[in-house]
């Protein structure tokens, strides 16, 4: 057997493009690889991981629910308890697009060890729904005609409020002196007075409260402090949040249920301390679109933005806030606006710089809220070093005229157009250079969130977390100080559309600073649009 | 008409190495990705196979969908290129093609997601897939390849 130079070169010719495509692949793939393991390290980012959480055992807490409306219903689903009527709707929802994970979701959601002891709504339909959906032999669910029966009748450990704003703080401050656990819907307050009212029996009780602002339970978010913290971003000097509606529901249209009369509502327990007028179904139903029961977009939306950034970066109160906005979508006879822009300064902010001291200071967060235009606007934080969208993926971008990644920028190993950095917790790792691809699965929601594998609500967690503190001890992650510095910031902003005045907030003495001839609470409270300078509505 | 035999065996060996050099690319390129997954392209999967494709989306069964992918690229790779078992590599060809557009077909109707160009039923992996099945029934290891050493040998042996 004797082979020819060209026996060999037929046979193994193909052993060298063999050669060549290994090495181009392998060559190419590590590159690309120590890229971006040397912008990863130059980041240094921890990616964070869902909270260890211990369970808690023992008696189960008795919950009260005050307020089963259209919140209330969802916080009973968070805490285990859904309605038959939302079991069948799901069910049917799911029928016809077996991508909805509603339905499953709740069922595969961990039980609490809770008793859902006692229903307090002042809408016989709602409290009978509730009493008729939760009720098994073994544990009735009692009905309370007024919260003060309630939190008074030793048989509820918790309750949950999920009412109109003018009812959260002097049903919250009722619990909170009894020793009854608050959970409280945002705006955390109605008013200026009521909210050092709050913190102080908060402050006096030994009852946990907690505020629901549930996205602080967000993994993004925590990652998010971390990248602010190291100075990725640089000097954040603006921060951009939107809410972008433009439906009925979206614009608090809410439906009203037939069954709603005089007869089945207990109307003056509705107006509490507001302005008495006679029944109205259109007020009880869509409460927030008057400044007497609700809070309008300040209120309502802007402290879920608010929130989320106080969380990441704790810039705390503003120095001033000036807010500017109209009725303009929906000119229906409410009086709180649909159009909002509200600017918060923060003239002290700084977690750092990398350009030469002192030339950096001061932030402005800036809210952008309409009813009519549905346009996705993320939130974005903008430093000098680089722009991050904050959502339940985070995304980073260099900056052309970063100080921090000049060279790399130069070098060609970062460019402004392509992301640096991306974090999903439903991902296998985070990505630092994202493709397209990545980034269109991530768009279309095809990744959750998940926690040890299972998609959950982060109301359910925040809710958990709340009833873990009762039992365990420890700090709730949205507790009064952190409510306060949310009403505060909220109100400033009401106020300051109201009267078109700028809304300056005194650190020291921690007092919204005096306008002479001004009633800050008559003015958050009135159904007027003022706008005017020299009103006087104290 | 006469076909012209040496001509043709040129042109497939040569779509053969084509062919071999493109999935061995894609293999090494995923061999040396420790953070590669097919993950999201099994999760976007579209047609009448979808809930097929998302069964494989599990904690337990992706890393076994990874490997079993990456050593499937290889093997057709190796096998082309080399001029060796390239049917066996023709056929694991067809079969990883076949997956591949079933996972993301070219129907009218579906969003077309990631692809260059404009599809109707044809895209690129059904034509690649139809040439690996030209190499299947078109062998030329025994021209351009370790096959041929075989055959040699096969002919010394005889000739004793």
């Amino acid at each position: 057997m004797k082979w020819t130079r060209r026996d060999l070169l037929k046979g193994l010719g193909g052993l060298p493009i063999l050669g060549a495509v290994w090495w181009a692949g392998a060559a190419t793939t590590v590159d690309k690889r120590k890229e971006r393991t040397e912008i990863l390290e130059t980041l240094d980012i921890q990616p964070s991981l869902p909270n260890t959480y211990q369970g808690f055992s023992g008696k189960p807490i008795n919950v009260g629910i005050i307020g089963f409306g259209i919140r209330g219903e969802q916080l009973c689903r968070a805490l285990g308890f859904a309605t038959k009527e939302w079991m069948d709707e799901m069910a049917l929802e799911m029928e016809e697009n077996p991508n909805d994970k509603r339905l499953e979701d709740f069922l595969n959601q961990e039980k609490l060890n809770i008793n859902l002891a006692g229903v307090c709504d002042i809408f016989d339909m709602r409290a009978e729904k509730a009493m008729r959906s939760f009720s098994t032999d073994a544990n009735k669910i009692k009905r309370y005609s007024t919260y003060q029966e309630m939190i008074h009748s030793g048989a509820i450990d918790a309750v949950v409020i999920a009412t109109p704003d003018h009812w959260h703080a002097p049903m919250a401050i009722e619990a909170l002196n009894n020793g009854v656990h608050v959970y409280v819907e945002k705006p955390m307050t109605h008013t200026i007075e009521e909210t050092y009212r709050l913190r102080e029996a908060a402050n006096n009780s030994e009852a946990v409260f907690s505020v629901g602002h549930q996205h602080r339970q967000t993994l993004s978010f925590k990652t998010a402090e971390d990248i602010v913290n190291k100075g990725t971003l640089g000097h954040i000097s603006l921060i951009q949040t939107n809410t972008n509606r433009n439906d009925d529901n979206g614009a608090w249209n809410y439906e009203m249920a037939e069954q709603a009369n005089e007869q089945t509502i207990d109307w003056q327990q509705f107006l509490g301390t507001a302005p008495e007028i006679p029944f109205n179904r259109n007020h009880f139903f869509r409460w927030r679109k008057w400044s007497a029961y609700g809070s309008g977009l300040s209120g309502d939306l802007l402290t879920h933005d608010y929130d989320r950034l106080n969380c990441v970066l704790h810039m705390g109160i503003p120095e001033a806030v000036m807010a500017s906005g109209g009725i303009y979508t929906h000119n229906d006879g409410r009086n709180v606006p649909d159009v909002l822009q509200v600017n918060m300064e923060f003239p002290q902010y700084s977690k750092g710089s990398s350009q030469i001291k002192g030339k950096e200071r001061g932030m402005t967060f800036c809210y952008s809220a309409s009813l009519g235009n549905s346009f996705n606007r993320p939130t974005i934080l903008m430093g000098h070093d680089a722009t991050m969208e904050l959502g339940n993926r985070l995304t980073i971008w260099p900056d052309a005229g970063s100080t921090r990644f000049a060279e790399m920028l130069e070098d060609g190993k970062m460019n402004p157009s392509i992301p640096i950095y991306q974090y999903d917790p439903a991902a296998n790792s985070p990505d630092a250079i994202s493709s397209a691809t990545s980034q269109y699965f991530a768009d279309k929601g095809l990744m959750w969130t998940y926690v040890n594998g299972v998609r959950v609500d982060s109301t359910f967690l925040h809710m958990r977390e709340w009833l873990g503190v009762i039992k365990n001890g420890g700090k709730v992650s949205c507790g009064i100080k952190e409510g306060f510095e949310e009403a505060i910031s909220a109100h400033m902003a009401g106020i300051s559309w109201k009267l078109g005045k700028r809304i300056e907030w005194d650190p020291e003495q921690e007092i919204i600073k005096p306008i002479e001839d001004i009633d800050f609470d008559g003015v958050l409270l009135s159904n007027e649009i003022l706008n005017f300078d020299f009103i006087n509505v104290s | 008409m006469t076909i012209n035999q040496n001509k043709t065996t040129l042109v497939v060996t040569l779509l053969r190495v084509l062919v071999g050099w493109h999935f061995l690319y894609e293999g090494i390129v995923k061999l040396y990705n420790p953070d590669w997954t097919a993950y999201g392209y099994l999760a976007t999967a579209q047609g009448p196979m979808k809930p097929l494709f998302n069964t494989l989306l599990h904690e337990g069964t992706m890393p076994w969908v990874d490997t079993l992918n990456m050593a499937a690229l290889l093997i057709v790779g190796v096998t082309l290129l080399l001029g060796v078992f390239e049917r066996v590599g023709a056929f694991i060809g067809i079969g990883l093609l076949a997956l591949y557009y079933l996972a993301h077909p070219s129907f009218p109707g579906l969003p077309q997601i990631n692809v260059e160009g404009n599809y109707w039923f044809v895209n690129k992996n059904l034509i690649e897939l139809m040439v690996c099945t030209l190499l299947f029934y078109y062998p030329t290891g025994q021209y351009f390849g370790i096959n041929s050493l075989k055959k040699r040998k096969a002919i010394k042996t005889v000739e004793k």
